[in-house]
């Protein structure tokens, strides 16, 4: 689209200039002075006070506070582990955008990675031990995302399996346990995870407060997932099954072979549109006290030294977010084009 | 004999059980928090995040008024003000995380009232922090009291006993005001500063906190009265009598110290004092603190570290405009009062 032609279409007809107009004296209103606070009044460097005595934003908020924000409480002589971390984690998810490469060998990398994950960020033998009270900020968001992702899709697809299935225990449990979880609010999971699991798990067995929600969310994840993956499983016409199976293919090799790929393929714009709705809700973790993201965002402004720049650091979390969900969003839209191609 | 013969057998069973009392040790065996802190090496503290009581500085290490309680606990049980973890916990689940045993003590400023000591079952240390509604208004409303304030919109957070005090306040009062309910910090202080409300209303520790974030801190007055009482103490499960103690005096040390003025600077000369009653406290005489279990260099320890009550106030506080106000030592007006050390 060029210029021109998105000029021609703005101003064709009555109705879109007098549009195209109010959006351009909106955008008059709004810019100019955003400009200033953001950039021309900005205190880019120094302290407290000389960005009080300024009327733009303290960029040099961020400054001290980026490394609070981004990794929370992990120590400093450590912070290569978070980092790594953060890095493995955004590769892989790269890695798995691309179809080529969808396979048994990305299969056995997630878990791979995930493992290697929270080892480095929990240390034993050769690194030093981090109390998971210290994690915290971007690791702790997205470790907690992927590791729920890895474990909700392989589950969800089981689950609307058995959703399907003819066996009719397996089908009413498998109801049960999605209507069960989707009529839970996420933050009464999280307060169960943090008050009644403790008390539920067997003697000696003493899970910390990030495990134990991740466990939870991921539960929570997998109705929702199940329910995208069953509508693709519906999708898929009864004949092919039955002929698959008059061909003397058992139920898991007309499932793995047949069913799957197709329905999978149609959800693609379901799954990655969940998937970054669950991306945001790891900030719920913020309701039992862990640090991710956001919370590390919002305790950062209570500082003495630097207190109560919430713009700042809100804007700081927000782009992170931003820039991880318009990906996801942008990558669904081009998986979907180039699907339908093939 | 002939005597003791009268009393018969109860007699008999009563001078056993004298001898017995006389003979049991004097420290009383660790209670189950106490056994739970020894095992695991470290001590578990729920915060909140106030600036100057508990807020993360840039280097990700907690700092504030309610922190140094915490690291004067690690000392007097571990020798070392490091072995504690603070964990941030929102006023809603604070509680029952504590019940839960997710914490061994909470320092995030609860209130000690009457159903939490006895339907709850919690036990609370001494007040450290004597706090109490109070209202910040504009300074052009021409108020020097509360009293005074008749037809003022005032801002009150939602979900706190806030809403009730200011209400009953107004009642007695018989003026007549607006309520403006309002959730989010950042939101509390524009609403000030946009002039949708006159006056806000909030513990004053959380007031003089927001006084100093205002962009001009000189337009607004903190009114002297106090709304309500809200004597901030250390909170813990009850069932353990000795972990109560070690904190009732951990905390008494620190008041004690100051009203000797024995300070983090001149705590070593004080170790050359003739007085009994210091040279107990220092551990110069070490059979006091062997009698109660207790390293005779705790206090001394707590004090080198971390200072006395004046100290700590004055380090995490008064650099956000707190005056001591009640929370000052009874020989100059205010509240604090520490039993004897003997």
């Amino acid at each position: 689209m060029t210029l021109s032609s998105t000029l021609r279409r703005a101003f064709a007809g009555p109705a879109n200039i007098a549009l195209s107009l109010a959006t351009l004296s909106i955008l008059a209103l709004i810019l100019p002075p955003l400009f200033g606070w953001a950039v021309t009044h900005a205190v880019w460097q120094g302290d407290m006070e000389t960005c009080r005595a300024a009327s733009g934003a303290c960029w040099a908020f961020l400054q001290a506070k980026a490394r609070f924000i981004l990794f929370a409480f992990y120590p400093a002589e450590q912070l290569w582990r978070p980092v790594l971390v953060v890095m493995a984690l955004l590769v892989l998810m790269i890695l798995s955008t691309l179809p080529r490469l969808w396979g048994k060998a990305l299969l056995t990398l997630w878990p791979i990675t995930l493992l290697s994950a929270w080892w480095l960020m929990a240390g034993s033998g050769p690194l030093p031990r981090v109390s998971v009270n210290d994690w915290g900020g971007l690791p702790v968001t997205l470790l907690v995302w992927t590791t729920c992702m890895a474990f909700a899709l392989p589950t969800a697809v089981l689950l609307a399996l058995a959703r399907q299935s003819r066996m009719g225990g397996l089908r009413s449990l498998s109801v049960a346990y999605i209507e069960v979880m989707r009529a839970t609010p996420m933050v009464a999971i999280l307060y169960f995870a943090m008050l009644i699991l403790p008390m539920a798990l067997p003697n000696g067995i003493i899970l910390d407060k990030i495990a134990r929600a991740t466990i939870m969310t991921a539960l929570f994840f997998t109705a929702y997932l199940a329910e995208v993956v069953r509508g693709g499983l519906q999708t898929i016409p009864a004949g092919q099954a039955e002929a698959a199976s008059a061909l003397g293919l058992g139920y898991w090799r007309t499932v793995q072979l047949i069913v799957l790929p197709q329905a999978l393929n149609k959800v693609i714009p379901g799954l990655v549109n969940l998937a970054i709705g669950f991306l945001l809700a790891t900030s719920l973790l913020a309701v039992i006290g862990v640090f991710d993201l956001l919370n590390a965002a919002k305790a950062s402004t209570t500082d003495p030294a630097w207190m109560g720049f919430y713009d700042e650091a809100y804007i700081f979390a927000a782009l992170i977010y931003f820039v991880l969900c318009f990906g996801g969003s942008r990558y669904s839209l081009w998986l979907e084009r180039r699907l339908q191609r093939h | 004999m002939s005597n003791l013969s009268i009393f018969g057998k109860a007699g008999r069973a009563l001078a056993a059980a004298a001898v017995a009392a006389a003979t049991l040790p004097t420290v009383a065996s660790a209670g189950p928090t106490l056994d739970r802190i020894n095992e695991r090496g470290v001590i578990k503290v729920g915060v909140g995040t106030t600036p100057g009581f508990f807020a993360p500085d840039s280097n990700g290490k907690w700092q504030g008024f309610f922190i140094d309680y915490g690291r004067a606990l690690s000392i007097a049980v571990f020798g070392t003000p490091d072995k504690v973890e603070f964990t941030s916990s929102s006023p809603q689940q604070r509680l029952p995380a504590l019940q839960a045993g997710e914490f061994d003590v909470l320092l995030s400023g609860v209130t000690v009232t009457t159903t939490r000591a006895f339907k709850l079952g919690f036990h609370f240390g001494p007040t450290v922090f004597y706090d109490g509604q109070a209202i910040l208004a504009r300074k052009d409303l021409g108020v020097t009291s509360a009293a005074e304030l008749d037809g003022a919109t005032i801002g009150v957070q939602s979900g706190t006993t806030g809403e009730l005090n200011i209400a009953d306040f107004f009642r007695k009062t018989g003026k007549q005001f607006t309520p403006v309910t309002i959730e989010d910090t950042s939101e509390f202080l524009s609403a000030l500063e946009t002039n949708r409300v006159d006056a806000i209303t909030q513990d004053s520790s959380d007031l003089v906190g927001k006084l100093q974030q205002l962009k001009d801190p000189s337009a607004y007055v903190l009114l002297p009265e106090r709304l309500s009482k809200e004597p901030l103490a250390p909170a813990i499960v009850g069932g353990d009598d000795r972990w109560l103690e070690i904190i009732n005096w951990t905390v008494y040390a620190t008041i004690q110290a100051e009203e000797w003025g024995i300070t983090q600077a001149n705590v070593d000369e004080f170790l050359k004092s003739e007085d009994p009653a210091i040279q107990r406290f220092l551990g110069v005489d070490p059979s006091f603190a062997q009698d109660i279990g207790l390293d005779p260099k705790w206090a001394y320890n707590i004090i080198k570290t971390v200072g006395n009550y004046g100290e700590i106030y004055d380090r995490n506080l008064a650099p956000l405009g707190w005056e001591r106000g009640y929370n000052q030592l009874w020989t100059k007006g205010g509240l604090l009062y520490s039993p004897p050390f003997r």
